[in-house]
């Protein structure tokens, strides 16, 4: 059995002389909580894309569940679940609207859709809300909603695209209570951020700064490594040495 | 053995696809359902159109008002007067006595126009066999008054044949005039399908680009990409409905036309539908081709508007005939695809013609549809790249 969902070798994205992220390689092992941390304009967004299989790479290797990037995308697409940061649920559908159909799309069966979507509302404990609008929930329920969505075919892994961006520290630690549940069941949680508080709380942790890979490894052991007291002095110590402006 | 398997992978999965379309679909009239606001527009827009063009906006005159200058006062001139304020063109408002009223009586906008009778009028037309009368319209506003002139003449011209059925003029080019297709000259002729052509546009190209770049504002469209979802799947899932919304639209006009506002359709009725058809299989391309190429919503909106709808006003000889425009703006008119749907709809249905008679402007439907569609279709995989 192969015990690694992601592995990249070498991957690179050039958008003319611009190398947008820069022969990177890395693993995340399975059920793995792997944070992918980066200023903006470092890369995460390129190289996430490739991951996905929304965009081709220009150079490298990478496999997703032992699936090929290159040959087998329709087979990757059926073994991971995405959370963009626009939290990407229709307001103007209700709850269960939701949930029906992103699990239509994945082709889930209608009974399975149905015992799926009754978990997702007692978790989250939105059962009288069902019919509702997701329009009228809080910023906080949407965006737990919409992780529940991504994770409704149960995906092998999922990728998060900085699910928590403007949103309270308690939702936060919510959510992160959920991820936690969702790596314990096995799935790989691959996750970029901001919030340096969050990147403790991921078993490894890459920093990307102009396109390649700059650091790698646990919370605790990088910490060590820079000699610092918390992620943020990590952060802010790599990040400096960019020479690329953000975005 | 091998074999019979991967052909029941591939059958399964055709089976997924499909359940995924259908899935797709009811999404799109969930969102199309809870937006009745723009429902109620997109169902209210045609019929409110057709009643609009067809008894309000009007290019016929009806009770213009007219006065007379009448010295003779015979009993000749007291006919053509009373037969004209009995025509429904005209309204005698004013007898005026004398010439320096005239231009008072049309300066003032009291009347259109004049019609003047000279001195013993019955007298001179017994004795020479013909006389004169004068018609001064006001042409500030051409359309009119031509419209005017030409009921005019309609009216004497009657009037005079019922005088004077046998007079024969040896020397006399007499040219008798059917208005085919058309006998009554009305308007709604050139608007129903003019109306038809615009609705038609605006339904599938503005809400199917607005509804796609929707979903990438919102960013929904990323992660259906990232789906199972074929992408090229999402583009037709999203244009199904409207096609439907164009089909009920395209019934309810024609309902209208032919209940309301006596509109015959001579032609076969199954490829008058065919080629909507087709026509709103161009109008979606066109929609597909503006939202790959636009981001927001608003600018999709603005293309479809400027890019598409003013074209349409303009060029596809529903406004104004393109016979009279000069020789690039006859060019522009050809890329128009709504000028060729537009001579469709008036062949099929008020010609009688058959596909025969419209396979020169189909297969440039056809054509154009091909075109926008692969051009779209490429513009979607580039961006995906």
């Amino acid at each position: 059995m192969n015990e690694l969902a992601i592995k990249a070798e070498k991957l690179s994205k050039n958008f003319g002389s611009f190398k947008a992220v820069d022969e990177i390689s890395f693993d995340v092992k399975k059920g793995e909580v792997f944070g992918f941390l980066g200023a903006n304009g470092a890369g995460k967004t390129t190289a996430m894309k490739m991951l996905i299989g929304i965009s081709t790479p220009s150079s490298g290797k990478a496999s997703i569940a032992g699936y090929d990037i290159y040959n087998e995308t329709e087979k990757i697409k059926r073994n991971i679940g995405y959370m963009s940061q626009k939290f990407s649920l229709y307001d103007d559908l209700t709850i269960g609207e939701n949930l029906r159909f992103f699990g239509g799309i994945y082709g889930l069966s209608r009974p399975d859709i149905k015992l799926n979507t009754e978990k997702v509302l007692d978790r989250l404990h939105l059962q009288k809300e069902k019919n509702a609008l997701v329009k009228s929930l809080p910023l906080g329920w949407k965006q737990k909603l919409a992780f529940s969505a991504a994770m409704f075919h149960s995906p092998q892994i999922v990728f998060l695209d900085e699910p928590t961006g403007g949103v309270d520290p308690l939702t936060r630690r919510e959510f992160w209570d959920m991820i936690y549940e969702a790596a314990e069941l096995g799935t790989t949680i691959f996750v970029t951020t901001h919030y340096m508080d969050e990147a403790e709380y991921c078993n490894r942790i890459s920093m990307m700064v102009d396109g390649k890979i700059e650091a790698m490894n646990s919370p605790k052991e990088l910490k060590k490594q820079f000699n610092a007291s918390s992620m943020d002095e990590v952060f802010l110590d790599l990040a400096r040495k960019a020479t690329r402006t953000g975005d | 053995m091998r074999f019979s398997l991967i052909w029941q992978e591939k059958q399964l999965e055709q089976e997924i696809n499909m359940k995924q379309f259908l899935v797709f679909i009811k999404k799109e009239w969930l969102h199309i359902w809870r937006d009745k606001r723009t429902l109620f527009i997109l169902f209210g827009m045609p019929i409110t159109q057709i009643i609009l063009f067809g008894f309000a906006l009007s290019n016929e005159v009806k009770n213009s008002k007219i006065a007379i200058l009448n010295p003779s006062k015979d009993a000749l001139s007291a006919q053509i007067t009373e037969k004209i304020n009995a025509s429904r063109y005209f309204d005698l408002v004013k007898e005026i006595k004398t010439n320096s009223e005239i231009d008072l009586v049309l300066k003032s906008g009291e009347v259109n126009s004049v019609l003047v009778f000279p001195h013993n009028f019955e007298k001179d037309f017994n004795h020479n066999g013909f006389n004169k009368v004068q018609f001064i319209a006001d042409a500030s506003e051409p359309n009119t008054a031509t419209t005017l002139k030409n009921y005019m003449s309609n009216i004497l011209l009657d009037f005079q044949k019922t005088k004077n059925p046998n007079s024969v003029n040896p020397l006399q080019i007499k040219t008798e005039i059917r208005m085919l297709y058309n006998p009554q000259l009305k308007g709604a002729y050139n608007f129903v399908p003019g109306v038809m052509a615009m609705i038609l546009l605006l339904v599938c190209t503005m809400m199917t680009s607005i509804s796609i770049v929707k979903e990438k504002e919102l960013g929904t469209m990323e992660v259906m990409l990232v789906s199972p979802l074929k992408p090229f799947m999402v583009i037709v899932a999203k244009a199904v409905p409207y096609f439907f919304l164009s089909m009920v639209n395209v019934v309810s006009i024609l309902l209208l036309s032919v209940y309301t506002l006596e509109l015959p359709i001579k032609g076969s009725l199954v490829l008058l539908m065919l080629e909507s058809m087709l026509f709103t299989i161009t109008a979606l391309s066109l929609g597909l081709l503006i939202s790959t190429i636009t981001g927001s919503q608003q600018v999709a909106m603005l293309i479809s508007l400027v890019g598409m709808f003013l074209p349409t006003l303009m060029f596809s000889g529903f406004m104004f005939p393109i016979e009279n425009m000069p020789l690039p703006l006859r060019t522009i008119s050809n890329i128009v695809p709504a000028k060729w749907y537009f001579i469709i709809v008036k062949n099929v249905m008020l010609k009688g013609l058959g596909i025969s008679g419209v396979l020169k402007e189909t297969l440039i439907l056809i054509g154009m549809t091909v075109f926008l569609l692969i051009l779209s279709v490429k513009k979607y995989k580039i961006r995906l790249a």
